[in-house]
């Protein structure tokens, strides 16, 4: 008897399983499970995200326009060779795609790696480029909480031979317009030169071999104090109290092109031919943004470091003085942590591509990624606290009516509507209660509503009501699509 | 080890160093895309862009709202939605995590996304791309990246109404997007399985004639009976009943026909939808659109003025006047080059289309005034400096 029942437990275990694997692929009668969550680390985003995205996306890609940038795309997955050995320890957050027996794929970790395979498969020296799109990490979510694994990025690069700064200056002012534009309080850039920092520490005394990570304890001053940032130079990284000194005296200058100045006559920077070249084309920069005008948000900062090892030159991020806590967002701008506000960032870097050719050609490049989903958030929140709502839809009038069997009628103004470019609506329901059609109006943002009746029709009007003053007024038919278009200019 | 052996494997090991980019950090690149995926350039961009600004503005004038979704969904979003072609999807590997796949569509997502959000009414675009891992063998230039425009009405309404606006909407953008004449076929399935039904096809076999009589847009009558009564398994007489029907063609005045129609009258479903089928035309009839056509030539830019000199040591001026004009909101341009040769600046205009140039020059900066050139007609006239725009 224990024997059956033994198998009878086993059985019931079976059969468990192969009711839980028959839901799983769709068991009854075809009915299907639908597993309602989308991937970890990833959203949809509604009508209302979307209306904010498309608005931010719209400042944006005028910016870019304005300034003679053309677009390009490129697919969601590249070769994985492609990929392979571009991006250091990062490399294992790499979405790979499964082998079923063709090439190996891996979805896009940025956009410039597919920048630079595009130019060097385009043999393309020279282009302005800017390129919005999702990318891909799988980060840990123990260690980034909140952090999306597909995010878009807003990339805008210029590459080329080209005198120099200016196009370098220009990258700056259309960081400057981008911000301006997107209304996001005040902000300001900080801008240094990889050559001034590199030079920096070797007058310093800092190794050559601990130049790299030096940086990126340097990098950590926007959001750690000096005391501890010389702590860690010291303790982790092996410097001696007098160099980290040294240092300290150094990063903690700011300024504008009079600072380039005086660090040229500094007695230890100017014997450095490296610092020199920097300083001498930060003054040029200077000069370039004075013409543009946005010198009065720009700082030569000595202090900022930027976390990617490939920048050759000037290299610069922009920080929105009033943070809104936000979850830890990630910055498109960058792969290493950057400061809470940060929402761009970029720098030249001259050695990219012509790794990437096979002849080794090079080709200089200049850019700045926009932080775009640190964008969204804040625009997001300012949306909620805000009184006045975010409209999905753009319909400008809805045509309505209060008596029964006037669909038709209906349905014939809204065809008229539409061929005029007027965006109309009209309810599903042939005989809708005005209410109902006013109720629509309010929930959906619709300002104006066309309505028809019995009378009006006679008369060869329209009652064109103001929704949220409840103003009317009889227009005739032939007037309604100008009366339409000047009330909602 | 024969030293033929050891020629081998320092072969293989060369080979296995150049992929893992061997001398000095010294990257092998391979300049290609993935099979079945393409770049887009500025030319195909500035295309597209045009396209979906079409297409966009016919959907908002409508009154649709936007979604975007995930790029991958879980796997079992996935499974079991597709029936064969599930074959063609393409899987994430697994690392570890949630096993998941590409989207194939995005009725699919847009399905997950009303139910997991309870909406039970929406009017919906998505335009995205989505991925399918076709065979190239059996469908040469197919992609396997490719964009989706999906339009989609959700909702209990009065018959009808929604399913003419859907038709409006294809109208409406295929004037638009001028590409000739076209037409809209229309049909109901509840006709077609009541056709069906009356013509003595076997229920089970409903669904696989379906598929052969949609040949018919690629075959011939003949070709296609001959499927039906070969492969299909149906009778001649059944194949031969089937080919009146679907010879015939018309507009509300079929449908009123077709409900005369002896057998097909007794048929509940094909009722049911030639009813319909009749308030849609009345609809239809309800809803005109009128044509628009326009020709432009394709530009990667939409800048309207590039500012240059024909003389040397003007780029402070140069540089001066690009930024009032940007902080104007004009789409401008500036050469990155301190002293360029006014040939290579119109030329800049001419092969990326820029229409006027601004041009600066020590006369024209004492006289306060600026030369204003129409690239194209050469023709020019000076401008006071402030009224430039």
């Amino acid at each position: 008897i224990s024997i059956n029942i033994y198998f009878w437990y086993k059985l019931q275990r079976q059969v468990a399983k192969l009711l839980q694997l028959k839901a799983q692929l769709g068991g009854d009668e075809g009915k299907h499970v639908f597993v309602l969550k989308t991937a970890k680390g990833t959203r949809d985003y509604n009508p209302k995200q979307m209306a904010i995205r498309e608005k931010v996306f719209n400042i944006i890609i005028s910016c870019f326009k304005r300034h003679g940038a053309e677009t390009i795309d490129t697919p969601v997955f590249e070769l994985k060779e492609t990929l392979t050995g571009k991006y250091g320890e990062d490399s294992k957050l790499i979405y790979d795609l499964k082998d079923q027996g063709g090439e190996l794929l891996s979805l896009r970790y940025d956009l410039t790696v597919p920048f630079a395979r595009y130019l060097a498969m385009n043999k393309i020296t020279n282009i302005k480029r800017y390129h919005i799109a999702k990318v891909y990490r799988r980060d840990n979510p123990a260690m980034t909480r909140g952090r999306y694994r597909e995010f878009y990025q807003c990339d805008f690069d210029i590459a080329g031979q080209y005198d120099a700064m200016i196009p370098d200056a220009e990258c700056l002012k259309i960081v400057y317009e981008i911000l301006n534009e997107l209304d996001l309080g005040d902000f300001h850039i900080k801008v240094n030169d990889r050559r001034i920092l590199d030079g920096m520490f070797a007058v310093c005394g800092v190794p050559d071999e601990k130049f790299r990570t030096i940086c990126s304890t340097v990098d950590k001053l926007d959001k750690m104090a000096w005391e501890d940032v010389k702590k860690e130079m010291v303790n982790e990284k092996g410097l001696s109290e007098d160099v980290a000194d040294r240092i300290g005296e150094y990063v903690s200058m700011q300024g504008g092109q009079d600072l380039a100045e005086r660090l040229l006559q500094d007695p230890k920077l100017s014997q450095n031919k490296q610092a020199c070249a920097g300083l001498t084309d930060m003054k040029l920069l200077f000069s370039y943004l004075e013409l543009f005008q946005v010198t009065d948000k720009v700082v030569f900062d000595l202090s900022l470091a930027r976390g990617l090892d490939y920048y050759t030159g000037v290299i610069y991020e922009a920080i929105l003085s009033q943070t809104i806590p936000a979850p830890a967002e990630q910055n498109g701008a960058d792969e290493a942590g950057v400061s809470v506000g940060s929402v761009a960032g970029g720098g030249r870097y001259d050695g990219l591509v012509g790794m990437f050719d096979p002849k080794g050609r090079k080709v200089p490049c200049v850019g700045v990624s926009i932080g775009i989903e640190r964008i969204f958030s804040i625009m997001e929140q300012k949306a909620e606290t805000s009184s006045e709502k975010v409209r999905t839809t753009e319909t400008q009038v809805l045509v309505a009516s209060a008596q029964k069997n006037l669909l038709e009628e209906r349905l014939k103004l809204t065809s008229e509507l539409w061929n005029a470019g007027v965006k109309a609506e009209v309810l599903y329901k042939k005989n809708p209660k005005l209410l109902s059609q006013l109720q629509h109006c309010e929930e959906t943002g619709i300002p104006l509503v066309a309505i028809l009746g019995e009378q009006e029709l006679k008369d060869g009007v329209v009652k064109l009501r103001n929704v949220a003053s409840r103003e009317e007024v009889d227009v005739p038919r032939a007037d309604l699509v100008d009366e339409i278009k000047k009330r909602t200019l | 080890m024969t030293l033929s052996q050891i020629d081998e494997e320092v072969a293989k090991l060369l080979q296995l160093k150049a992929q893992l980019g061997g001398d000095e950090g010294k990257h092998v690149f391979v300049l290609k895309t993935a099979k079945g995926t393409r770049d887009y350039n500025p030319k195909q961009m500035a295309i597209r862009e045009k396209v979906f600004n079409i297409i966009i503005s016919c959907f908002k004038r409508h009154g649709a709202e936007t979604i975007d979704t995930p790029v991958f969904e879980l796997k079992e979003t996935l499974t079991g939605k597709y029936g064969e072609d599930s074959k063609l999807i393409y899987d994430l590997k697994d690392q570890g995590g949630e096993l998941l796949s590409l989207r194939y569509d995005l009725t699919v997502p847009f399905a997950r996304y009303l139910a997991m959000n309870k909406i039970t009414n929406i009017k919906r675009y998505h335009i995205a791309k989505v991925y399918r891992r076709d065979n190239p063998a059996m469908t040469r230039g197919r992609y396997r990246e490719f964009y989706q425009c999906d339009f989609d009405i959700a909702g209990q309404y009065d018959a009808m109404i929604p399913d003419a606006e859907c038709l409006k909407i294809v109208y409406e953008i295929l004037n638009e997007l001028d590409l000739g004449d076209f037409h809209i076929k229309v049909n109901d399935r509840r006709i077609l399985d009541g056709m069906f039904a009356v013509c003595g096809v076997p229920d089970e076999k409903f669904r696989t004639i379906c598929s052969t009589v949609d040949k018919l847009d690629k075959m011939a009558w003949e070709d296609v009976k001959k499927e039906m009564v070969n492969e299909k398994g149906l009778s001649e007489d059944v194949a031969d009943r089937i080919g009146e029907y679907v010879s015939m063609q018309g507009g509300q005045d079929l449908a009123e026909r077709l409900l005369q129609d002896p057998k097909l009258s007794q048929n509940k479903q094909a009722c049911a939808g030639l009813t319909d089928m009749k308030l849609l035309f009345s609809y239809l009839e309800l809803f005109q659109v009128t044509d628009k056509t326009s020709s432009e030539k394709v530009r990667t830019t939409e800048t309207q003025v590039l500012v240059a000199s024909a003389q040397k040591n003007l780029l402070e001026e140069r540089l001066k006047l690009t930024s009032e004009l940007w902080n104007a909101g004009v789409k401008a341009e500036v050469l990155y080059k301190k002293n360029p040769k006014l040939l290579s600046q119109l030329q800049h205009c001419e092969e990326t289309g820029i229409p006027l140039v601004a041009i600066l020059g020590e006369q024209e900066l004492k006289d306060g005034v600026v030369k204003l050139r129409n690239v194209a007609s050469r023709e020019e006239v000076r401008l006071i400096s402030d009224q430039n725009h």
